[in-house]
């Protein structure tokens, strides 16, 4: 569907699983890998190759958070907005990167760089705040390190920082 | 304490086969292979273990409702719950990243001991990092055929799947996890059956979390008296990770044994409150599931599964969050009840519109509208919640929500009489 390498991964995906069922999340992960997000062609291309209704198809998709239905800015900013990013300080963030992108939450900027979306718990609770851009982690956020990382990004250049936890955090303690 | 299930983090190239080799692992492996099951099986039930996912069951009994020779026609699977996405909770996201191996070393003799040829790891879909180091180190392992045929001489073979979920808190219960795994939607289904009788395709199966199944190799390779010897009793052994966050200095995961007391993890682990000369307020030990607890009550408090059960909370996922005494309490609660409210799968009725109740009212508290009349709606919503659902999650919603109410009532009535928060700020 998109082209021979697509197919040959989505093969070896179906090769993994004992029932082809098993293959429909991957096979969406790997859709949205390549197009940003999940086109309805793509769900019908899913169901015929594994012997499922497009509705089905459809009602996963739209059961998990991560699968999106239309596509998003060129960087996704997730911001965590649970309890321990709450206790942190992450409403102060938000606010910021509200005020700098000019877009409320749910929103892309006219230039389609960002999105930026709230989200729950991403399993960084130790070195909160912290966001997601993409597929990487940004740990450890405050109002400097979160303007380094967009101003980076805004320009096109490599981040400041590598993704992770912020400079001077022990990775377990001691 | 010495460090165990921790001891390979923060050493140069930890995920990569040959650090962990030349730390001594798969020497467990090995040494499993040689072993029949029901000796692995008999093993961790000596041990004590019980599932470090939240219900503290005990991880050999779990194992030995497996039946104990699998059918031709009915597989055994073993699945790795690695969706760990309990508010406050991120130690298997930290092991995981930093020693994959060890995982893969602990599913597969777990996946001997059930007779399982086959083991599926389901981890969270937003852990990309964690999900590309677990199969770079399958492929490794693939490689050097530690995953495969005839395992170590044993004529035993096994392969490992690593499989992605797409954001959704309710695929880390079991039942909706293996749904979610055969490709549906994780919709939690009835137990009983159980998946050790009817799990993924409806085959027998077994569901540990990541932190389990790294207690196993360790129980293989030092004994089950070691590790039953960590713990201030037998029924709460072996080391545990803590998972601190909140108003501490240094919030992180800290190894110890279990049964650590709370007051000592907060100040000899994190330092201590974050800002100077604040007090401790409330402390929620085991995730944003289970009820809180104010600071008088930490006093002298153990954190393993009897003790906390004691004091009326939980140990859970051991994901401890602090807060001082600036924490607006409703704030809190109505973040909880947020979470709760966007991740309920919506089967069942007292739960989809149970969590979107509680979060109504919580809403309308904070923005000083509250009524008279609402904390005892709050009380009466989370009641009709528990036990009336087919998983946990509307209980899950509605223990912490009571707790907040009775413990800090008068904060509640403060914002329902003053349409304002009593503390300085959240």
């Amino acid at each position: 569907m998109y082209g021979q390498e697509f197919e040959r991964r989505a093969e070896e995906i179906v090769a993994r699983y004992p029932q082809p069922r098993g293959a429909v999340m991957p096979l969406l992960h790997l859709v949205q890998e390549q197009k940003g997000f999940i086109p309805p062609d793509a769900e019908e291309w899913i169901a015929r190759r594994l012997g499922l209704t497009p509705s089905f198809v459809h009602g996963v998709t739209t059961f998990y958070t991560m699968y999106r239905t239309a596509p998003c800015g060129e960087y996704l900013i997730q911001l965590c907005t649970t309890v321990s990013c709450m206790l942190r300080g992450c409403d102060h963030v938000l606010e910021h990167i509200k005020n700098r992108l000019g877009i409320e939450v749910g929103e892309t900027t006219p230039d389609g760089k960002f999105t930026l979306v709230t989200v729950e718990c991403l399993g960084s609770c130790g070195t909160a705040p912290m966001m997601q851009v993409n597929d990487d982690y940004y740990e450890d956020m405050d109002i400097e390190r979160v303007d380094a990382l967009l101003d980076a990004l805004a320009a096109g250049r490599e981040p400041p920082f590598p993704p992770g936890p912020g400079p001077k955090r022990v990775l377990v303690g001691d | 304490m010495e460090k165990v299930l921790t001891r390979n983090v923060g050493i140069a190239d930890s995920h990569r086969l040959e650090t962990y080799r030349a730390r001594g692992g798969y020497r467990a492996l090995e040494k499993a292979c040689r072993m029949e099951p029901d000796e692995i099986v008999g093993a961790v039930k000596t041990s004590g273990l019980r599932g470090r996912g939240g219900a503290g069951f005990p991880t050999g009994v779990k194992w030995s409702f497996m039946p104990k020779e699998p059918h031709p026609d009915r597989p055994h699977y073993l699945v790795c719950n690695a969706d760990e996405s309990e508010p406050g909770t991120f130690k298997d996201r930290l092991l995981i990243e930093n020693d994959p191996h060890l995982l893969l070393e602990g599913c597969l003799i777990a996946a001997r001991a059930v007779r399982s040829s086959k083991v599926f790891i389901y981890i969270r879909g937003e852990y990309v990092l964690g999900a590309r180091r677990l199969e770079q180190a399958a492929a490794e392992a693939r490689e050097a055929g530690i995953i495969g045929q005839d395992i170590f001489g044993s004529g035993w073979s096994c392969d490992i799947v690593v499989h992605r979920g797409a954001g959704a808190y309710i695929c880390g219960e079991e039942t909706a996890l293996l749904d979610s795994l055969q490709g549906g939607r994780g919709n939690p289904r009835l137990k009983p059956p159980f998946p050790a009788q009817y799990g993924i395709y409806g085959m027998p199966t077994t569901v540990n979390n990541v932190e389990t199944l790294c207690c196993v190799p360790l129980i293989i390779e030092r004994g089950a008296d070691w590790f039953k010897s960590i713990g201030p009793d037998e029924r709460n052994t072996g080391p545990k990770l803590y998972c601190l966050s909140g108003h501490v200095k240094r919030p992180g995961v800290y190894e110890a044994p279990m049964g650590i007391e709370l007051l000592e993890l907060i100040e000899e682990f994190g330092g201590g409150m974050l800002r100077e000369g604040r007090k401790l307020k409330a402390v929620i030990p085991g995730g944003s599931s289970v009820p809180v607890l104010r600071a008088e009550e930490c006093q002298g408090l153990r954190m393993d599964f009897d003790s906390l059960a004691k004091a009326g909370t939980m140990l859970g996922s051991a994901g401890t969050m602090v807060m001082d005494e600036t924490t607006d309490m409703v704030a809190v609660m109505e973040r909880i009840a947020h979470f709760y409210a966007h991740e309920s799968c919506g089967q069942c009725t007292p739960c989809r519109e149970g969590t979107g109740w509680l979060l109504k009212i919580l809403h309308r508290i904070r923005s000083g509208r509250g009524r008279p009349e609402d904390l005892d709606l709050l009380d009466s919503v989370a009641g009709h919640m528990m036990g009336t659902t087919i998983c946990p999650l509307a209980d899950a919603a509605a223990m912490p929500c009571r707790s907040f109410v009775s413990k800090f009532r008068e904060e509640f009535e403060h914002y329902i009489r003053h349409g304002r928060s009593m503390t300085a700020t959240a």
